[in-house]
């Protein structure tokens, strides 16, 4: 299930269009609100692009990891670390050294962690994940507990003409809309590949696909790398948005929040953990704008969707489509 | 590092490690033997806290505040898995990942609204706050050597009752195969909502009498919730030794780790269990 049906696109795209043009008729709609929601919406892709990076494992590969912050943020405290102060950093220089660095790290972390399986594997992602996020609470490379802080945001330049000016935060918008739609394609190119189509076998039968001579760990470990990759993408685009990182983006909180816009979106379907990001998010924004004990709410709202769609918002949709007699 | 001052961080460690274990064998019994990923766990525990906070202010003794507390949680415990985990057996474990996460919403919540955001404290009961003098300089606290011994004695009645009685049989079965026990006339749905209710109780029971020892907040349940998972797996899941022995490691890395080296205090219990994973993949007693 790679490609959602024909219907599921034309709403999908309906829906991205809306969102492109919001620069356009936002300002109308909401007038002085509009530049706090351009960023919250900024915010919301961003974590859009964590869930789907996290899907890979979850919904794919049948890996539940409960660590994936810690790559998350692994990529900003890159990008806080690279930053000189009070100078612009040069993109294309930490963004490609941040993506290798934090795949590195996935690539050892994965190389232990694929060796366990089921709960077991979620505990030691989450105890990697948890050292993680100890390493930068306790250590004095990045301002401890209180995080750190990019004051100038990274220039995107060639040939000294800059080409995004990502201090505007419209151009910013754009920049993080561009990469959610290309990790989209990416992840989808990725997982119709021959590569993608043995892992997927993997997530259903791990025990058939060694037994037709496939080495499951290798799988395994390239697509917990490219997981990690995309979630430090994640996180340097996080940090460049609030200039400023801190060790509560590595935690479990952070984990177990986007692991519950995976499950919730509907796993396994890539446009499902985006609209993960989407509901959970602006329900939490939505709620907490109604009443200060908004986790009440949100709590009912959560299991109220678990026991009423087993397969997410994602199969919810699926099902109405193939309703409609739309097998893609 | 006198030997005096080395005794009583051994005994802290082994105290904690006994209170982990009081919580973690209630997580035992309904992640390991029935299956149900539940991430409220460490909501009972926070419940039990706040019950004996609240109710050793209404009647005046902490002793009767446990005591109510004790089957307040598990009658709680069973209202929840009759309403909400009942339909979730047959269901993905991720399922119940998501609705007990919606439950700790809930429950930090709910206290927050009826108890407030402050920290509160309870006393040490007049009769039990005495310590036992070691050297001229150090003494123990006789609170937490009874503390110890309550949990070791509910260690070894719970290990007892699983694997001795018939109703810790029925319980492994009912876990095993959910059908055919039923097929035996035994009243599964019973079974498991009382399973689930002791094992809220047990945690509730370790969240009120630790209540003179630490501070009662909200969301104070979420670091026990995973301590408490950390000492399942470490120990394999649905062994009650494997919890015990699991539970003295982490109580003792973590309580040495905050001695020897504080600013890694927390990087230990990790580390030790990662280290206890990539050597047996399955946890101890597997």
């Amino acid at each position: 299930m790679i490609n959602p049906p024909k219907r599921l696109t034309l709403i999908l795209l309906v829906l991205l269009a809306a969102l492109a043009l919001f620069p356009a008729w936002g300002p109308l709609a909401f007038g002085p609100k509009y530049n706090f929601l351009l960023q919250k919406l900024t915010g919301i892709m961003i974590l859009a692009i964590l869930a789907m990076s996290l899907d890979l494992l979850v919904g794919v590969a049948g890996l539940v990891s409960l660590g994936h912050a810690a790559f998350f943020g692994l990529g900003g405290y890159m990008l806080a670390l690279m930053s000189p102060q009070y100078e612009a950093a040069n993109l294309w220089v930490v963004l490609p050294a941040t993506m290798g660095a934090v795949a590195l790290a996935a690539l050892v972390i994965g190389f232990l962690a694929i060796r366990t399986a089921g709960i077991y594997f979620i505990m030691v992602t989450l105890a990697f994940g948890q050292m993680g996020y100890y390493f930068f609470n306790d250590s004095k490379l990045a301002g401890g507990s209180d995080g750190a802080y990019i004051y100038v945001k990274p220039v995107v330049e060639a040939f000294g003409i800059t080409l995004v000016n990502l201090e505007s935060k419209a151009s910013f918008f754009f920049v993080v809309l561009g990469c959610l739609v290309a990790v989209y394609l990416l992840l989808r190119v990725i997982l119709a590949s021959p590569f993608g189509r043995v892992l997927a076998a993997i997530g259903v039968n791990e025990g058939r696909v060694r037994g037709l001579g496939f080495d499951p760990m290798l799988y395994k470990l390239v697509a917990f790398a490219i997981a990690g990759a995309l979630a430090g993408l994640a996180g340097f685009l996080a940090a460049t948005q609030y200039g400023f990182v801190n060790p509560a983006m590595l935690g479990w909180h952070q984990s177990g929040h986007v692991l519950v816009m995976v499950i919730l979106g509907g796993m396994g379907t890539l446009f499902g953990p985006i609209l993960g990001a989407f509901i959970l998010e602006l329900a939490h924004f939505g709620l907490e704008a109604m009443t200060e004990h908004w986790l009440l709410p949100m709590g009912a709202l959560v299991i109220a969707i678990v026991l009423a769609l087993p397969k997410g918002v994602a199969g919810l949709l699926l099902q109405w489509c193939e309703k409609k007699g739309d097998r893609s | 590092m006198d030997f005096w001052f080395f005794l009583i961080q051994a005994l802290n460690g082994v105290q904690y490690g006994l209170l982990l274990f009081l919580v973690a064998s209630g997580l035992t019994l309904i992640f390991g033997i029935m299956g149900i990923i539940n991430l409220a766990h460490g909501a009972f525990y926070m419940l039990g806290a706040y019950l004996a906070y609240w109710l050793a202010g209404v009647t005046g003794s902490l002793t009767a505040a446990v005591l109510l507390s004790l089957p307040l949680a598990g009658a709680i415990g069973y209202g929840i898995e009759a309403l909400l985990v009942r339909t979730l057996y047959r269901r993905d474990h991720l399922d119940q990942v998501l609705l007990t996460y919606g439950l700790i919403l809930i429950f930090n919540e709910a206290t927050r609204m009826t108890w407030g955001a402050d920290v509160h404290g309870v006393a040490v009961p007049a009769a039990l706050n005495w310590s036992i003098k070691l050297t001229d300089t150090l003494s123990y606290p006789v609170y937490r050597l009874m503390l110890s011994a309550v949990c070791a004695v509910l260690a070894v009645g719970m290990y007892l009752v699983i694997t001795r009685t018939r109703f810790g049989m029925w319980v492994r079965a009912g876990a095993s195969n959910r059908d055919m026990v039923a097929a035996l006339g035994i009243n599964v749905k019973l079974l498991f909502g009382v399973v689930f209710a002791i094992g809220a109780a047990l945690a509730g029971l370790a969240g009120a009498i630790s209540t003179p020892i630490t501070s009662v907040a909200p969301g104070m349940g979420d670091s026990v919730l995973i301590l408490c998972f950390v000492v399942v797996v470490i120990g394999g899941v649905g062994s009650i030794k494997g919890a015990f022995l699991g539970a003295m490691l982490i109580g003792l890395a973590d309580t040495f780790g905050k001695v020897f080296v504080p600013d890694f205090a927390s990087f230990t219990v990790y580390g030790v269990m990662a280290a206890v994973l990539l050597w047996k993949p399955r946890g101890l007693f597997s």
